[in-house]
Formats: C-alpha cells, structure tokens, sequence
C-alpha cells in the first residue's frame, strides 16, 4: 500500500486484521436451455412421463473450494483465463451470488465496480447517475450533491442528456465507473471496470482506484491488464477453474508464472507503469 | 525472474495442474469460522431478521421509488407518441372491452351505466393482474441487477407495483371523465376510492412479493401466472354483477365466497365510491322489503331491487375486508419473501 492517498482515514481495524475470509467456497450456477435433447414439446412430454430431470439444466461449478484470508490494507489482484472463476468470486464476496457450500466473511458491506453494473438502457445518463446514487443507499441529497463530479468525471459530456443505449462501450463503462466509484466502501472490489476506456480516462481512474484504496480498507482487482496489477496490488491470487493455482505477496513471480503457463512472454519490467507493455490488451 | 524454471507444462497447456495448488502458509491454523467469529466478521451473503430487513427497505424507499418512476418514463421512450400512451392504453383497454361485453355479448343484465360498470371493474382489476404478472417474473428479468448492486430484493416486486400503481393513476383520470360522461355525480364518495386503491397496493405488493419468490425458482410459474389471472378475471365479478348470477342465488355460501375473493372486494370498493347507481344498488344498502326483494329475484334483472335484500356482504364488512386481505396478504408475502432473500442471486 506504497500509494495510501495522505490524510484518508480508515474506519474500521488496523493493519492486518481480517477483513475478508473466504472458506472453502464452492459457487454453482445453474444454467438451463444448455443443449441436451430435440428441445421438441414431444421429447418434453416423455421426459415428464418418465419423471427425468430436465437433461437442459446443467450445473456449473464457478468456484470449487476456495479459501483465503485477507487482512485490512491488502490490495489483492485476481488473475486467471477468461472463465476462471474471477468475477464469479467477487460476486460471492459481495454476497450477490449465494455460496453452494462454504461461507464468505466480510466486515463490511462490500461493493462491486463491475462492468455489468446494471443500469436502465432506456434512460438517460443523468436520471441512471441519481439512480445509482440511490441504489448503492445514498439519500436524495447526497445524490444531488454528487451527480456534477460524477458527470465531469466521465467525461460524457452533453452526452449525459441522451438515453444510454446511445453510448459506446467505452462511454457507458466511464459512466457506471464514475457513478460507482463516487462512494467510498470499506471494501472495494473492482472487476475490469477500465478495460475498455481510453488511455485519458484509464489514467484518471487509475488515479481514482488509488484513492479509493486509501479510503476502503481493501482492494480486490480483476484485470487482465498485469502491469495494473503489478502497479496497484501488493498481493496476487491465480484462479483457474475456479481453483486458486498460486497465491501469495510476492506479485511479480505469480505473474510470471501465470504468463508462462499461459503461453505469453514474462514481462519487461524496464518500465513498470507503462501500459503499453501489458500483455493483453 | 526472468530466469525462473519453467515447473510444468508448455505454454499454453493447463490439462494439469502447472504448479501444486498452494496455500504459502497463508491460511492460519485455527478454522475459518472461528477466526471469522473472532473478528466480528459476518457472512456476506446473511440475512437480517424480518425487522431489520423492513428497515433495509425503509432505508432504499427513495431508490424503490426512482426506480419505478425510472421505468415508467422509460417505458414508453421507443414509442413515437411517447408518454400519450399512458392515457392511449387504459382507453383502448376500456373501448375493445366494451366492444366485446358490451355490444357484442351482452352481459349487461339490467346493471345499470354498464359501460361506467364495466371500465371501473377492468381497470382496478387490471392493476392487480399486471402487479401479479410483473412480480412473478420479476427476480428473472432483474438478475443482472441482483448481480451487479447489493440491496434489499424486495425492493424490486414493490417497485414493479408501484410502477403499476402510478400506471394506475393516469387509468383513473381516464376513468373519472368516462364515469362522469355516463351521467354519475361527482360526490363526496369518490374520496373514499383513495383508501380504496391504497388498500389494493398493499394488497398487491403483498402478493407481489409472495408470487415473486415462486416465480424466482422456475420459469414455468411465469408462464402459468397469465392463465391463473385470466380465470381469476372471470370469476370476479368484473364483466357482470355477482348479484345477477341466477345460479349463484340459492347458494348463500358460495355467494358468500364470491365477493369476499380480494378481486372482488377492491372492485366494489371502488364502483361504490364512485357510480352512484352501484351503491344505491348494493344488497343490503336499504331496509329490508319482502315486496322489492321479491321483485328482484323473480324479474333477476332489475338490479335496483336487489338493494331491499339482505345483504351477503355489508358495504362496511367490505371494508373490513379490504383491509384484512391487505394486511393478510403482506404479512405473509413479505416473511415468504424474506425467507428466501440470500437466494435470489442464482440463476
């Protein structure tokens, strides 16, 4: 946490306390319409008469017994192959998937910046900023007060007044980040949420994670981008099929090790904060 | 680091496991829940006692209510007339119903102002069928939502009825100048439609939220609900008088059951606040007359009469009720509902 933001106060523990305890836990989801029979009304029929279960409903396992604690001021990176499990485990953290087995304990409500933070394509960005202000509780007012530095912080401009299937990718992720960001949480958890933006804006938000991180007492981060990682995290967690292969403090030798086991080159580091040499774009 | 030995597997390959799964002597000795425990750290995924969990959504009241305003402005974005459509629905509603109960088959029976009749009792029932419909598909249409923002989930169901209800209220202006162009008074007794309806939503998140957990499970109960509400619909007096129904005369008890189904009870709540010929009407409302009585259940047409016969069910008791159905109807949806609030989450 070499990048505390001075004077920010931490409201709850010292250093090194747990704040997050995750054990053993198993994540199922269950998918239906996956393929299986004709999919006909007939073939349906018979397997009512034959009292089978639905062959459509299928089982995944996200996350297969995973545990871990993280202590208070730890900024952990969540690496892994697209389908690994990474944003799964977050969501579970967050309480917002129910574990199948095993239990997650936080101190704190944690909150979630994700990419899928769900707001109303129909409407406009501004009636979608006062609306996630007051979903995530805070008062009319407090919404009121937040919604300009949340507009001039994405950036959006006169686009605000238009509904949001009018974005681009890259803009209606800049409003959902400005809009979750605006509060400060205990625990923060952030889920790709820059990886679309422009280089401009992936700098002001790197500059507002840090931030944020001083205020929350800690910080889960997604992404695929490693040299954010590296720059933001001072512990690194390595999921594949919703197991952890590899965890630890030392951020720099996972990463490593996850680039080789994944076929990419292992990373320059001549200039650590450079975006440009991250290995997937 | 560059140096570092490759410990398993090419690149690329991951069939096993490139490096034992390792915990690095992160994981303390003493068992997890303990340590949780502690530390005063509760489980992210807990619920909070059924009085908490009220106070959760007191708590998110401004959300639940932008958030149905949001969806009501949105509603009718993609349409060319735009928020017309809020008074274009509700009349069109009343006119192909009128076309079909009104001149095509012709269930009037001797009520009078049928027409007035016919729209208030399609429009009240109306708001309940649609707060049924949305509620039970509710948890489905919302997961994204309950995935991505922590919140108490009963906040969704009484959005959808408020959304309903506001919905409703631009009905009721259409249906106050129908009434009025039939030919009814403008009286004091429309004031009492606004306890009326009120009752109606609670009533309808009540069962909102109850019918929001059974539709979270499965889709089928979605697909289902629309059926259910439909015969529903037929059964309660909406289209025709319970009065009029000969083969309903000489079964007190199953007269008895009719009008006191909730469907029913908010209907006559609201014709009796404001159609007039209704509630001089309503059995029970005159002193009893073996004479006009009779009148009324040789002739069955004449609904005037019916008001000289005993009545099965008071216009106060229809009150009573209102009320009870309301309070019934909320204090089991919201326990069901909050029993299974850690759940909604999964697909």
């Amino acid at each position: 946490m070499a990048e505390l933001a001075p004077g920010t106060t931490i409201t709850r523990g010292s250093r090194g306390e747990p704040t997050v305890i995750v054990d053993d836990l198993h994540v199922v989801y269950r998918v239906y319409g996956a393929g299986g029979d004709k999919g006909t009304a007939a073939t349906a029929l018979m397997r009512v008469f034959r009292r089978q279960r639905r062959p459509g409903v299928r089982e995944v396992e996200a996350i297969r017994g995973v545990s871990f604690v993280v202590n208070h001021g730890d900024a952990i990176g969540i690496i892994g192959r697209n389908g690994s499990g990474k944003s799964t485990l977050l969501q579970a953290i967050a309480g917002l998937l129910p574990p199948e087995q095993g239990c997650v304990y936080t101190s704190g409500q944690a909150a979630l910046l994700g990419v899928n933070a769900a707001l109303l394509d129909d409407l406009t960005g501004e009636r979608n900023v006062v609306l996630g202000c007051l979903a995530m509780g805070m008062t009319p007012q407090e919404a009121k007060d937040s919604y300009q530095s949340i507009v001039d912080f994405s950036g959006v401009g006169d686009f605000i007044e238009y509904p949001m299937r009018t974005y681009s990718t890259g803009m209606a992720q800049r409003l959902r980040f400005s809009i979750a960001s605006a509060k400060s949480h205990e625990i923060l958890m952030i889920d790709e949420a820059l990886a679309t933006g422009d280089a401009n804006f992936r700098a002001k938000s790197h500059e507002k994670i840090v931030s944020l991180r001083g205020e929350a007492g800690t910080v889960f981060l997604v992404a695929h981008n490693l040299a954010e990682i590296e720059s933001t995290c001072n512990r690194v967690i390595w999921l594949e099929k919703g197991k952890i292969i590899r965890q630890g403090y030392d951020v720099p030798a996972i990463v490593d090790a996850y680039l080789e086991a994944t076929g990419g080159e292992p990373r320059r580091r001549d200039t650590p904060q450079d975006a440009e040499h991250s290995a997937t774009p | 680091m560059k140096e570092r030995v490759r410990e398993a597997g090419g690149p690329g390959t991951l069939t096993d496991d490139p490096v034992a799964p390792d915990a690095s002597g992160t994981l303390p000795d003493e068992p997890l829940a303990e340590l949780a425990a502690r530390y005063k750290l509760r489980p992210s995924a807990a619920r909070p006692g059924v009085l908490g969990y009220a106070g959760q959504l007191w708590a998110r009241r401004h959300f639940i209510v932008g958030f149905a305003t949001a969806r009501n402005v949105a509603m009718y974005t993609e349409a060319r007339l735009g928020q017309l459509w809020q008074v274009l629905t509700p009349l069109l509603n009343a006119a192909v119903y009128y076309l079909i109960f009104g001149i095509i088959i012709d269930t009037s029976r001797g009520v009078p102002k049928f027409l007035a009749f016919l729209i208030t009792g399609i429009f009240v029932f109306n708001f309940t069928q649609r707060a049924f419909i949305t509620s039970s598909r509710v948890i489905t249409d919302s997961l994204p939502l309950i995935r991505a923002l922590p919140f108490p989930r009963a906040c969704l169901p009484i959005g959808y009825v408020l959304i309903e209800l506001q919905q409703l209220v631009m009905s009721m202006i259409v249906l106050a100048a129908i009434v009025l162009g039939t030919g009814e008074p403008l009286t004091w007794y429309w004031l009492l439609a606004i306890p009326a309806l009120l009752l109606q939503a609670v009533f309808n998140v009540g069962m909102g939220l109850f019918l929001a957990r059974l539709g979270a499970g499965a889709d089928d109960f979605g697909q289902l609900m629309p059926f259910l509400v439909r015969t529903w619909m037929y059964t309660s007096g909406v289209m025709f008088s319970i009065s009029t129904i000969s083969f309903l005369k000489a079964r007190p008890t199953l007269t008895y059951l009719f009008q006191i189904n909730p469907a029913a009870v908010y209907i006559n709540l609201m014709r009796n606040a404001i159609l007039k010929t209704q509630r001089d009407a309503w059995p029970g409302s005159q002193p009893y007359n073996t004479a006009k009585c009779a009148l009324y259940d040789v002739k069955g047409m004449n609904l005037e009469n019916s008001a000289y016969c005993h009545g099965t069910v008071t216009m106060n008791q229809l009150w009573l009720y209102g009320a009870g159905w309301a309070v019934f109807a909320l204090v089991v949806g919201f326990v069901f509902f909050w029993q299974a609030e850690t759940r909604y989450g999964r697909g």
